[in-house]
């Protein structure tokens, strides 16, 4: 009984394979999209979690300069022979390796084991092997798969020796277990100071809101597939109700019927996961190198660009596949326990069965909308953000239905003709049918639109920005203090100004900040603009009493113009808060003056010159010869403009990539929806051909159908994505980052948007109606014959 | 296993696998070896000799406070060498060890330390004698050292004639030949305070300083050994071990109270396990049955507290005994390869 009932209802994708290759390909898709972030994501997560174990970073406090300059190695020895537990540290770049030298010895944490387990002897670790990550190619070197990706590890004298630096150190880092008396930190080495660990590395905090992004994009692309998924197997279910009625009218106990179709349901969903997953990894393969360059040129992060197979992403994968399905099946699965067994399959129960739900639909939509607008009052936090998104979209996806049920009645009433009539009265009875597919297409638009606007108006105000910040033509960098004042001293007489940059960090407020001190230059007064300023801020600052601060600052220590803040015992005021665009830590800046009174030990190491654009290059040249600066130590403006620019760039590249599959996804729901709908609608057409309407009247009537609902909810998606760009620009960035950008609109994308999905939406109905105009005459006339 | 056993197994040179206890039966390729009938000269032969493979300056105490409580103290600082071939700085072969510990009848203390040489981390001269690892200091007058949760800080006074063992100081190990270069100064009058959890303890006593130096100071099939050092209400001293292996190999130095020594041979000494107390999972055996009849010597020596095990790098037991029997004293003993 069971094998015969199973057969009866896997028959059903037998005669409808159509269905089941939407089904499949749907659920496939949706997958493959999240598993395909999720494995970016965890490849990431992999390769900053050993870097920061590496650095023996988020566990140990750390020791270094306060000035910034490298530890004299008589430091650490005075140190660990004054009861202070450390262990040396030295870092460096080597041919675009990044180089870690280590005490094997004294190192607390992964770091010693990882780079000598790997080869088995201390004694040639000691005498000058290096360990390296796979993808690092060092004369030499052994490879070890732990080490972080792009870093190799080596014994601290020999990584001197490779840079060049012997007797430095960059860092100390601290035990966590010291002995019972040390000396006094202050009294032995007053030029140090101490950096507390901080939970989770510094990397992973930064990257934190890209990474968020890409499962949101993630998660959104689920949705849609879910949505597609739910759709067919509604349909099926609708389709088989025959089948189902002649079962159990044959004796199939209910519970049996349940249990088939859950099971059977079961086997797609895993064998589309698998499919899912597969392409989930085809894809994040193509999209980590974007991706790695991407947080590398933002955040200095190295992540690995070759993909490795961790079970994790796999494995949620397939358990989110599984769980969507059980999601989109249950309402059906439902429906089944609950249907009286005579209960016949007609289309236009269907649409009836849907009015009854659309109350309880419109209740949940208007509660989702009222939900995110409490949550734009009262929430704050990047959770909150996207719950407050998802509230959004979700309400606006669920209400689409109802919004366009409305003005096709209006449409209808305005009907003049019989064929127009008819049109409108069609095309409310398919709209239940359609819908699912629809709401897809709007959630794409709208999200396409979000993202658009969010990516443009960042780029149009960091352009700006970076105009306004970026205020010398050429910067330069000296390797040490001597070199700093040659520098100096030689561009002094040669260029219009000289803007040393002068910088060390300290706490404001509690927060971690960088402090600035400027010279006086008509740069600064002329091109920088406020958020909010007293009156003369830059004239108040070199007065001596007064500070600026970023938006990031003010907003996470929550500090206004005119309040008052400390730093190094001494209080300034705040006369101005600047846009500090792309920098997730605090910053400050007081006169030249003020700074070099606070922090007499500290020099400039980098230098902004003012000189005319055309003359960079000659300047170069002529500083190279004359005090052996190398060119590489200079950048000039416009190569620093270039380069973030293109950073930028490649930045939503990969969010380019993901809004074109999450519109193709919508248009290929669209396109299977319409053909499910076909084999339907055949009833309905008869009629209306059998009255005089030609075949291919009918097939246009379809593509105009489905245009005019395409271009109704595109309508719809442009006001519901300037909506989630606000929430994103105003809410989401603001809480990730610390800092806002101003909303632009851009009407040209959107007109150009919403015609890339008309035309989806159009291409994905061409089949259908083309499809519909090849009926043959014979199946139309069945219809009257009883014989369907 | 944890990352410092790791460490320190790798540290100790091997020719592909541990042999001997630590690896101290290993390959000396290249290092010098003890040969007999040595001279030595001080204060040179204080300081470090890096052309030997592995060295130390061990110092173990007997102490008591006001109230007449045992407590015993160690202070330890080992030398090994990587290769024969010196350098300087980092890439010296050159890296010292420091183990530090107080025992008292209820409580035993340990802490390690690790160091690079050639950084003046850690180190030994020779004159004016000062040995040094981190913050842990032994000198003539001195002997301090830390851990996380104890401390002492202690004064020498007289330090007492120094002894030769074995041959002159060419102490061998085993029937094969392997020797060692050592010599002791067990009379060494020591005072000052102990910081432990309960507070600070003033003591005093008498300290042995050991000092060896070799290259292969086990043969491969040696697992471990126990050493004592016995000192006697009469004044008189004791310092045997036995080395177990195939074959048990002994060796004593009779040590009068004014400094002369008489070096037994092997199987003069003898030592037997009376009782075995599980200490860190393993079966330990604190309570010993030591004789010598060369010198009528019979006593029980038992272990002051049960719980001495040194958890560091590699592991082994050392804390202070009661001797009682036809002599009475206190004592160190030290038992390693359980």
């Amino acid at each position: 009984m069971t094998r015969v009932a199973f057969a009866a209802l896997l028959g059903h994708w037998r005669r409808n394979p159509m269905q089941l290759f939407t089904l499949l390909a749907g659920l496939a898709l949706a997958t493959a999209l999240w598993s395909g972030v999720q494995a970016i994501n965890a490849e990431a997560r992999a390769s900053y979690d050993a870097a920061a174990a590496t650095l023996g970073e988020g566990q140990f406090d750390r020791l270094t300069r306060r000035d910034g300059q490298p530890i004299r190695q008589e430091t650490y020895v005075l140190l660990r022979r004054s009861g202070w537990l450390v262990s040396p540290v030295i870092e460096g770049r080597l041919h675009d390796v990044q180089i870690v030298g280590v005490d094997p010895l004294t190192a607390p944490g992964r770091l010693a084991p990882t780079a000598i387990a790997g080869t088995g002897d201390l004694g040639r670790f000691i005498a000058g092997r290096i360990v390296a990550a796979p993808d690092v190619t060092l004369d030499g070197a052994v490879t070890d798969p732990d080490i972080a990706p792009q870093t190799a590890i080596g014994d601290i004298g020999t990584v001197q020796k490779l840079l060049g630096r012997t007797g430095e150190l960059d860092a100390l880092i601290v035990a966590q277990n010291q002995p019972l008396k040390q000396a006094n930190l202050a009294d032995i080495a007053p030029e140090l100071r101490r950096r507390v660990a901080q939970t989770g590395s510094d990397i992973s905090r930064l990257t934190d809101s890209f990474h968020l992004n890409l499962s949101a994009f993630g998660l959104l692309s689920f949705a849609v597939g879910i949505f597609i998924v739910h759709g067919a197997i509604g349909l099926a279910f609708e389709q088989r109700r025959g089948t189902v009625r002649t079962l159990r009218a044959l004796g199939v106990p209910l519970r049996l019927m349940v249990v088939l179709m859950a099971s059977e349901l079961l086997g797609l969903a895993i064998v589309a996961g698998i499919i899912g997953v597969g392409l989930g990894y085809l894809i994040a393969g193509a999209l980590l190198p974007d991706v790695a360059a991407t947080l590398q040129g933002l955040y200095g992060a190295n992540v690995s660009g070759t993909l490795q197979l961790r079970p994790i992403w796999g494995l949620t994968g397939m358990g989110i596949a599984v769980g969507g399905t059980a999601v989109a099946a249950g309402g059906a699965l439902w429906k089944l326990s609950r249907m009286p067994l005579l209960a016949g399959a007609q289309p236009r129960a269907l649409a009836v069965a849907a009015g009854r739900g659309a109350r309880l639909q419109a209740a949940v939509a208007i509660g989702l909308l009222a939900l995110a607008g409490i949550l734009v009052v009262v929430g704050g936090g990047v959770v909150t953000g996207f719950v407050l998104l998802g509230a959004l979209l979700l309400g606006a996806a669920l209400a689409l239905p109802l919004v366009l049920s409305v003005v096709l009645i209006f449409a209808s009433r305005q009907a003049t003709g019989v064929i127009s009539g008819w049109f409108w009265a069609d095309t409310r009875q398919q709209l239940p049918g359609l819908s699912l597919a629809l709401m897809a297409l709007l959630l794409a638009m709208a999200a396409n639109i979000g993202v658009s606007t969010m990516v443009s108006s960042f780029r149009l105000t960091f352009v700006g920005f970076l105009d306004q910040r970026l205020t010398s033509e050429l910067y330069v960098t000296a390797d040490n203090p001597a070199q700093a004042a040659q520098i100096a001293a030689f561009a002094n007489t040669r260029v219009d100004a000289v803007l040393p940059v002068l910088e060390t960090d300290v706490t404001i407020s509690d927060f971690p900040a960088e402090l600035f001190g400027n010279r006086d230059n008509a740069a600064f007064r002329d091109n920088w603009t406020f958020l909010a300023a007293a009156d003369t801020p830059w004239d108040r600052i070199h007065q001596g009493d007064a500070i600026l601060i970023n938006e990031q600052l003010s907003r996470r220590a929550g500090l206004k113009v005119g309040d008052s803040v400390t730093v190094a015992d001494i209080p300034f005021e705040i006369v101005g808060i600047y846009g500090d665009y792309g920098n997730p830590a605090g910053q400050a800046i007081i006169s030249r003056g003020r700074f070099q009174d606070l922090y007499p030990d500290v020099t400039s190491a980098r230098f902004g010159l003012r000189l005319p654009p055309e003359n960079v290059a000659e300047f170069v040249t002529e500083m190279e010869s004359a005090i052996g600066v190398p060119a590489s130590n200079t950048i000039n403006q416009a190569g620093i403009k270039a380069f973030s620019l293109g950073v930028f760039d490649r930045t939503f590249t990969v969010t380019a990539a993901l809004n074109v599959l999450t519109l193709a996804v919508a248009g290929f729901a669209i396109l299977m929806s319409l053909l499910t709908l076909t084999a339907m609608r055949v009833p309905q057409l008869a009629p209306a051909w059998a009255m005089g309407l030609t075949r291919r009247n009918l097939g246009a009537l379809e593509l105009l159908r489905t245009l005019l609902l395409a271009s109704f909810t595109a309508i719809i998606a442009l006001p519901l994505g300037l909506a989630l760009a606000w929430v994103l620009l105003a809410v989401i960035n603001v809480a990730a980052f610390g800092w806002r950008l101003p909303m632009y609109l851009f009407p040209a994308d959107y007109a150009r948007l919403g015609g890339f999905a008309i035309l989806a939406a159009s291409v994905a109905a061409l089949w259908p109606a083309l499809r519909l105009a090849r009926t043959p005459p014979a199946d139309l006339l069945k219809v009257f014959s009883n014989e369907r | 296993m944890s990352v410092k056993l790791f460490i320190f197994l790798l540290w100790l040179p091997v020719a592909g696998f541990a042999q001997g206890f630590a690896g101290l039966g290993g390959s000396a390729e290249g290092f010098a070896m003890p040969a007999p009938n040595p001279t030595f000269q001080f204060p040179k032969d204080a300081g470090a000799h890096p052309d030997y493979k592995i060295e130390w300056w061990y110092i173990t105490a007997n102490l008591k406070d006001a109230q007449g409580t045992d407590y015993g103290l160690q202070w330890t600082l080992f030398r090994s060498a990587l290769a024969p071939e010196d350098g300087t700085g980092w890439s010296t072969p050159q890296l010292w060890m420091g183990n530090a510990a107080i025992t008292t009848p209820d409580a035993h203390f340990v802490t390690e330390r690790l160091a690079r040489g050639g950084i003046g981390q850690a180190g030994v001269t020779p004159a004016p004698f000062s040995a040094w690892i981190d913050d842990w200091l032994f000198t003539d007058t001195q002997l301090s050292a830390t851990g996380p949760d104890f401390g002492f800080d202690m004064t020498l006074g007289d330090l007492g004639p120094t002894v030769f063992h074995g041959e002159g100081g060419y102490s061998v190990k085993s029937t094969s030949g392997q020797a060692s270069y050592y010599y002791s100064k067990p009379f060494i009058q020591i005072s000052g305070t102990l910081s432990l959890p309960q507070g600070d303890v003033a003591v005093s006593g008498q300290a042995w300083l050991d000092r060896e130096w070799s290259s292969q100071p086990l043969a491969s099939d040696q697992t471990g050994w126990d050493w004592f050092s016995l000192s006697f209400d009469d004044g008189a001293k004791l310092m045997g071990f036995q080395l177990r292996g195939d074959d048990t190999y002994t060796s004593a130095s009779w040590i009068d109270p004014d400094g002369t020594t008489t070096a037994m041979e092997n199987g003069a000494f003898q030592a037997r396990p009376l009782g075995m107390v599980e200490v860190a999972g393993r079966q330990v055996p604190t309570t010993w049955q030591v004789t010598l009849p060369a010198k009528s010597l019979d006593v029980t020596v038992r272990a002051i507290n049960d719980a001495a095990w040194m958890a560091t790098s590699v592991p082994y037991w050392e804390g202070p005994v009661i001797v009682s029997g036809n002599r009475q004293g206190r004592g160190y003993l030290e038992m390693t390869g359980y």
